[in-house]
């Protein structure tokens, strides 16, 4: 019974779909070697983080840009059309790009504002990873939901959330998203379905889990029209959490509708993937559960996309969870308070000459998808969007006093029963500084 | 406990049945006489019923919560009657099935999540705390959790220090929850009631050794819309001299203690916290004003315990009106111990409340 369900892995998914069929059936119990996915190096890939090999950096560089030539190559010979041959249309292209150059534009300003002392805390950027961010959430509907961890700004921004209210929130400001009262690590919109914003590590998937058991919920007791799938982000130090484990079971086991998204940039703050790990392939987890695992350069946008649409299709079938292992770097530290003095910089530099942004940039350019000029005027657009961000949270109030005791319950009767035997929360001087709880 | 008071009912040289009748009058108190008795189990089982059936947001999840009834049988015919959908057996990963619960009522139902024992709850503790009780003041009111977690808290009968821990100090230490204790069946019901239906996680703590234990309850507390309102105490039992402070079990000995007290002349009023997190403390202080006198009575180890934030609060506002220094019967500083003759010394006993009300009766004498 388990056989075709535990080893059926989504690959090559940009062959076209009368072919993919025909594979599914060959594939029961068989597992494919990485080499023949796209863009995968996994059982290379891991070394780099301890050998400095300049072999392999020329390899690889070489790698993403052959592979998307070798694709469009390949689509060439099946279609005759030159514009049904590219991965995307150039309305699709340009939005990728302006959400990846949001993402790195933004990260770059929060640096600059943290060293300014306008932000504070515990912050933690995304640049390097925005191809799994853009690749994923601009698949999904308003009503998907999004799971994050604390590197959630770019989830964020991706999913909808406008780049002035998170930069808001991250100076603590009330016109933030959570009214100041979240966070970097706490972002939440109830109005974009983004769930958090988590600063524990494993702690959004049972979340993430219970989001698609609502989708299910709705769909099979309460009978309503319900498709929505939830996407869970987390790193590769998660994947070695208990929580990661008891949620792909129970995902698997009543198939739920959610894509598990690993991460994995090789390191946990100090600690390198391959030392925390006894077994560093993290998609092969996802078949001992049940559920197909599939590896993806994840410093590829397009690749990452075309196996995200499979992944989320899937989840809205109703077939189930789907496990992807991305591929990715940061090129930043773990946190702005980490020196990041442990990784090897000629790993940093090699990751460096992936940088996806580039990448899909050279990809537009070499298809003529747009000109030089109207990426140029996406990216001073973003810069006057970040701008506009920073001026207006800048701007912003903090908050008042009185909202400290603010939002605690949804049901403000919450605070119990005053000296005065009447309920708290009806006192004036409740939200006040000088109120006694 | 019924052996204990016999055997006080041997040397004091009562008869047996006025005994009875007291005990049996410590219960009927309260209520008007109606004549119908519940047992709590019972109580829980048709509240959770009743509220699955009102609203089909509302679904059980846990370990043994369908097909084996309920660990304790509190959700017999549960599963039979509303299917495996909506009463989910789980596997054995509470970590992972709380977590789904708090997902599941961000986006939009009404999970109660049982715990087979609230022990069980240390690991999953991450999500009822940092994911349930926090959200809604770190999302500014996006994101309200109207989750319930349920099961049986404390010791219960030789089952060792890892099953026996009682933690509404714990959880009652937790902003963003509320905390709720019932004791009788009026309590189980109208409570559980109340939380399921409130938008807020509520952390609703049982006791094994009440399942059992019958009740009366009112035509009013039948009623399918009948509900308790949360942070509210109960006064049990009025009287002037002292004011004894309870909850859970420990309201059926301090009740106890008060007809022992009676017929020394000493007329105890007993509270009934039922809400440890909000704490009803006007309830508190309006009758400590009155008797200026405090007994508070919890099955837990008395450090940074429930007695002990109430003693707190009653010398913050009502200081001057006491008589005696506060008394504080707690458990034991230690874990549970297993054989019988210790655990009975570890936990409170009904004497144990009967002799710190004498002391603080007298000490002002």
């Amino acid at each position: 019974m388990a056989c075709s369900a535990t080893a059926k892995i989504i690959h090559n998914p940009l062959l076209l779909s009368s072919s993919r069929s025909a594979e599914k059936s060959d594939s029961c119990c068989k597992m494919l070697g990485p080499s023949s996915f796209l863009g995968s190096t996994s059982m290379s890939k891991k070394l780099v983080s301890v050998n400095k090999g300049a072999s392999r950096v020329s390899r690889r560089s070489a790698n993403v840009v052959a592979v998307s030539s070798d694709v469009v190559k390949e689509k060439k010979l099946k279609s005759s059309s030159a514009a049904s041959s590219l991965l995307i249309t150039k309305e699709e292209g340009l939005v990728l790009y302006e959400d990846m150059v949001l993402g790195r534009a933004f990260e770059d300003m929060c640096a600059q504002m943290y060293y300014r002392g306008k932000m504070f805390g515990f912050v933690h950027l995304y640049n390097g990873q925005e191809a799994v961010s853009t690749g994923f959430i601009k698949l999904l509907k308003k009503e998907d939901c999004v799971v994050s961890t604390y590197r959630d700004h770019v989830h964020a921004l991706s999913k909808g959330v406008p780049a002035r209210e998170v930069m808001s929130e991250l100076f603590g400001k009330t016109t933030g998203c959570c009214r100041g009262q979240g966070g970097s690590m706490h972002m939440f919109s109830k109005e974009h379905n983004l769930l958090g914003g988590f600063a524990f590590i494993g702690e959004g998937i049972p979340v993430a889990t219970g989001a698609a058991f609502t989708s299910k919920y709705k769909r099979e007791v309460l009978k309503e029209d319900c498709d929505e799938v939830t996407l869970a982000f987390f790193g590769d130090g998660t994947c070695n959490n208990g929580q990661f484990f008891e949620c792909l079971n129970m995902a698997a086991l009543w198939k739920l509708p959610i894509v598990f998204v690993v991460e994995n940039n090789l390191w946990a703050i100090g600690m390198s993937h391959l030392r925390a790990t006894s077994d560093p392939q993290i998609w092969k987890k996802g078949p001992a559960f049940g559920m197909p695992g599939v590896h993806v350069d994840g410093m590829d946008v397009l690749k990452v996309r075309e196996v995200a649409n499979e992944a989320i299709a899937r989840a809205r079938r109703g077939e189930g969870p789907t496990l992807v292992e991305c591929e990715t770097y940061r090129f930043r530290g773990h946190s702005l308070a980490d020196p990041d003095e442990l990784r090897d910089p000629a790993e940093k530099a090699h990751y460096a000459t992936r940088d996806p942004i580039t990448a899909l940039k050279k990809y537009i350019l070499e298809n003529n998808l747009a000109s030089e000029a109207e990426l140029k005027a996406i990216e001073k657009k973003i810069d006057e969007v970040v701008e506009d961000a920073v001026e207006f949270a800048d701007e912003s109030p903090v908050p008042a006093r009185s909202q400290l005791l603010e939002n605690v319950f949804a049901d403000p009767r919450g605070f119990g029963i005053g000296p005065d035997g009447k309920y708290r929360c009806e006192d004036p001087k409740f939200t006040e500084g000088t109120a006694q709880v | 406990m019924f052996g204990f008071i016999r055997q006080r009912a041997a040397c004091r040289g009562n008869h047996a049945s006025s005994l009875e009748r007291g005990i049996r009058a410590t219960a009927l108190r309260t209520f008007s006489s109606s004549g119908k008795e519940m047992t709590v189990r019972d109580a829980l089982n048709s509240a959770l019923d009743e509220e699955m059936s009102a609203d089909p947001k509302v679904f059980l999840m846990g370990e043994e919560v369908g097909e084996y009834q309920g660990a304790y049988k509190i959700s017999r015919g549960l599963l039979k009657k509303y299917g495996p959908e909506r009463v989910r057996d789980t596997p054995i990963t509470e970590a992972g099935f709380t977590g789904i619960g708090v997902g599941a009522a961000y986006y939009g139902l009404k999970p109660v999540i049982e715990f087979m024992t609230f022990n069980f709850s240390m690991q999953a503790i991450d999500h009822i705390i940092n994911s349930a009780a926090k959200s809604n003041y770190m999302s500014a009111g996006q994101i309200s959790v109207p989750i319930v977690f349920r099961g049986p808290n404390g010791a219960a009968a030789g089952v060792g220090a890892q099953h026996s821990q009682c933690f509404a100090a714990w959880y009652g230490s937790c902003p963003g929850l509320k905390v709720l204790v019932p004791y009788s069946s009026e309590d189980a019901r109208g409570l559980l009631k109340a939380a399921i239906r409130d938008p807020d996680p509520v952390v609703f703590l049982e006791n094994e050794l009440l399942y059992g234990e019958s009740f009366p309850v009112s035509a009013e507390a039948l009623d399918s819309s009948f509900c308790l309102p949360i942070g509210k105490a109960k006064i049990e039992r009025e009287g002037n001299d002292v004011t004894i402070t309870a909850f859970s079990k420990m309201v059926g000995y301090a009740l106890k203690a008060a007809e022992i007290l009676a017929k020394e002349g000493i007329s105890a009023e007993v509270i009934n916290l039922r809400s440890i997190r909000p704490l009803d403390t006007s309830t508190i202080n309006a009758s400590v004003r009155k008797t200026n006198r405090l007994v508070t009575v919890e099955e837990g180890v008395p450090q940074h315990g429930v007695g002990a934030e109430i003693c707190a609060t009653v010398v913050e506002e009502s200081f001057y009106y006491l008589d005696a220094p506060i008394e504080r019967i707690a458990g034991a500083d230690v874990p549970m111990p297993y054989a019988a003759n210790l655990e009975r010394i570890a936990v409170p006993q009904v004497d144990d409340i009967v002799r710190a009300a004498k002391r603080i009766c007298y000490r002002s004498h």
